[in-house]
């Protein structure tokens, strides 16, 4: 009994530091990675202060290569001198950037954990002669507070590939429409193209559910298609994940997919695993959703003119099976 | 005259407690049963295909099915045991399930050639990732005493904060042909490896309950904690065992979660199906506050909750709609099986039973 509780009790300390450890590994991003693209540096001189206020690294393979981005384009051998703050909590990003605001860096860059709560932080850094850009998310702010935003276009996202997906010309298209989490930024945007489409009676729509960014549940939805036995030749998967538990649905009822298969697989994100995918020649088609806005920022800090528009929307492209080379991989995957 | 006797006979022994504890689900599948049927004469047809690799393989609604529960029916077992002993559920087996994955995976990936030695060891690994972690629930319940839920709910919460940690914040991928296997089929096997997965699973456990008296002790254990501890049972350990024996079914069900898409992804892994376990040790007739029970109706339990899940599919219910009327119709399920509506319902047959009894004396009499 003893040993029982003394042997347990070890266990129990065992997992706690390792459980700690996890915790702390959540906040401290490596610091390598590859940038988009690095602008030239302005060699001597003093160092621009840059404060950037992000989620954590932790939320999603988007969120990873963007901070990687981050810390590679607001490098020392860019000229910039750069302060970093991640978290989920609004509060703590508030509290951060005041931080920023007092130690008095020349810029701040803010993706916000919610759209609200920062009139007041804004409109400090305002009065300390500080430049805000948003990256990734919007605030509900005038938008005099800040200089721009730099976006993804959700919407054009859709568009660019369901314009893709009109170019195959295919006699008819039957579409199994898988999407994300109902609400967020990304389901409605990259919806709206193919609702379109399933509206004007160009497209058919076999089935329209979300799988909210669950793979295993994009799977029991591509079988229960199956299983019913009504045809289709289209998967929109609206993430990569949710197109894998599709493909792993295809594969098990021995239908083809990808370049010269019967059902052509469309996701979006480009995670490196499915651009090799795309590049094995078993997906067609892969949406960008670019978190490399730091490059945006940093041509516009460089050249010190002012944005011409509120909100820029970084440039997205998509990627078809045909033409995707290895290079793509290596400059536009994410992860590894 | 006496054929009709014997069936209302017949029935009422299955009302009655013939099958006692299974009787609940045993109707609930019926139900769905014919519900489908009508709603799709042919919604369980079974077919053979051949699949992408070239095997013949069984496909069908009932396979896929059967199939996709596999993981909740093997979390069940664990639950099972879990809420037997501790009068208490683990609500953290997603997130543990994400880490023993994520375990998984990580050693999967060390070598450069994915063989059946990585393929074992890395699965040894994530059994024992997965008893550590059940072993801490265990600990904090078991001796520190506390409520099974407020103790699990640490691990629900910091969990796929450490699968993210040891996947390195990617979600990795894994392609090899021994891991298709597991996740869908043995070539020249046409029933899918993970139901086979959860047959062995079953017969592990009751192998196990054959040869050892855990079952006993666990019941008496979750009945009355200090009457077992004067007969000298240690109640720690066999709380402390469950917990351990939970980690394992944990660890499986991550490996097939994983081995089903080739690729660990913390954030949604089994996601919500801690809840989804709980409701099908409930849907068995089990007691959640400890004591009898029975694995055979927790894995009903899990079938159940599957099959409600793909009628609504082929339905084309919309799946943000699905969850609600999963909720009614496990509402009913539970409702049903509460104690109270039992112990009703019993009350009602006894009474007709003596009403009848009265009536037969009368005639009796008259005759």
């Amino acid at each position: 009994m003893k040993k029982i509780k003394r042997l347990t009790s070890l266990l129990l300390a065992i997992v706690l530091v390792f459980g700690m450890t996890a915790c702390t590994s959540d906040t401290g991003a490596s610091s390598t990675g590859g940038g988009d693209t690095p602008p030239a540096s302005t060699g001597s001189g003093e160092l621009i202060k840059v404060g950037v206020v992000n989620n954590p690294p932790s939320e999603s393979g988007y969120r990873e290569a963007n901070v990687k981005d981050m810390e590679a384009v607001f490098s020392k051998d860019n000229g910039y001198e750069l302060k970093t703050f991640y978290s989920i909590k609004n509060d703590e990003q508030l509290q951060a950037a005041q931080g920023f605001i007092t130690d008095g860096v020349d810029y701040l860059l803010i993706s916000a954990a919610e759209t609200t709560g920062w009139d007041e932080v804004l409109k400090k850094a305002q009065e300390a002669g500080i430049k805000v850009y948003l990256f990734d998310r919007m605030i509900d702010v005038d938008e005099s507070l800040y200089e721009a935003a730099v976006v993804s276009d959700m919407a054009k996202e859709g568009e660019t590939a369901v314009n893709w997906l009109l170019s195959q010309n295919l006699d008819t298209y039957n579409v199994i429409h898988i999407q994300g989490a109902m609400g967020s930024d990304a389901q409605i945007g990259r919806t709206g193209a193919l609702d379109a489409q399933f509206a004007s009676g160009k497209m058919n729509k076999v089935v329209q559910q979300t799988a909210t960014w669950d793979e295993a549940e994009a799977k029991k939805i591509v079988e229960t298609v199956i299983n019913s036995g009504e045809d289709f030749n289209v998967i929109y998967a609206e993430n990569d994940g949710m197109a894998k538990g599709a493909v792993a649905a295809l594969d098990e009822h021995g239908i083809t997919h990808g370049v010269d298969g019967k059902v052509i697989v469309m996701g979006f994100d480009c995670n490196k695993w499915a651009l090799r995918e795309l590049l094995a020649k078993s997906w067609n088609y892969d949406g960008q959703c670019s978190p490399f806005q730091a490059g945006v920022i940093s041509d516009f800090i460089k050249s010190g003119s002012a944005p011409s528009s509120k909100v820029i929307y970084n440039e997205e492209k998509g990627f078809d099976a045909k033409t995707l080379t290895q290079e793509d991989i290596d400059t536009y995957g994410l992860g590894e | 005259m006496k054929d009709n006797t014997k069936k209302s006979f017949d029935i009422k022994s299955i009302f009655r407690g013939g099958l006692g504890q299974l009787t609940i689900p045993i109707i609930a599948i019926a139900l769905l049963v014919i519900f489908n049927l009508i709603r799709d004469p042919s919604f369980f047809s079974i077919g053979f295909s051949s699949n992408n690799e070239g095997n013949t393989v069984l496909e069908g609604n009932l396979i896929s099915i059967i199939n996709s529960a596999s993981e909740l029916a093997v979390l069940a077992i664990g639950m099972t045991l879990v809420t037997a002993a501790c009068g208490g559920q683990d609500i953290s087996v997603g997130a543990a399930a994400a880490i023993a994955g994520s375990a998984f995976v990580k050693v999967l990936k060390s070598g450069s050639e994915i063989g059946a030695g990585t393929v074992i060891a890395a699965f040894i690994l994530a059994c024992v990732v997965a008893m550590i972690f059940g072993a801490f629930n265990g600990t904090l319940v078991a001796v520190f005493k506390i409520q099974p839920m407020i103790a699990t709910l640490i691990l629900y919460t910091c969990g796929r904060s450490i699968a993210y940690w040891i996947n390195g914040g990617a979600t990795p991928t894994v392609s090899s042909p021994i891991i298709t296997a597991i996740g869908s089929f043995i070539p020249g096997i046409p029933v899918p490896t993970p139901v086979i997965i959860v047959i062995v699973m079953i017969v592990l456990f009751k192998l196990l309950f054959r040869f050892t008296s855990l079952e006993l002790l666990t019941q008496s254990v979750g009945i009355n904690g200090s009457a077992a501890r004067l007969n000298g049972i240690n109640t720690t350990f066999i709380k402390l065992l469950s917990f351990i024996f939970l980690g394992i079914c944990v660890a499986v069900a991550g490996c097939i979660g994983v081995s089903r898409l080739g690729l660990i992804n913390h954030e949604t892994l089994l996601l919500d199906i801690e809840m989804d376990a709980i409701l099908a040790v409930a849907i068995g007739g089990n007691n959640l506050g400890g004591g009898r029970f029975k694995i055979s109706g927790s894995i009903l339990g899990a079938y159940i909750i599957q099959m409600l899940t793909i009628t609504l599919y082929a339905m084309k219910v919309p799946s943000t709609d699905v969850k609600a009327y999963k909720a009614i119709v496990i509402v009913i399920l539970v409702v049903i099986g509460s104690p109270v509506v039992k112990q009703k319902f019993n009350r009602f047959m006894t009474q007709l039973q003596m009403k009848k009894n009265q009536t037969a004396v009368k005639e009796g009499g008259k005759a």
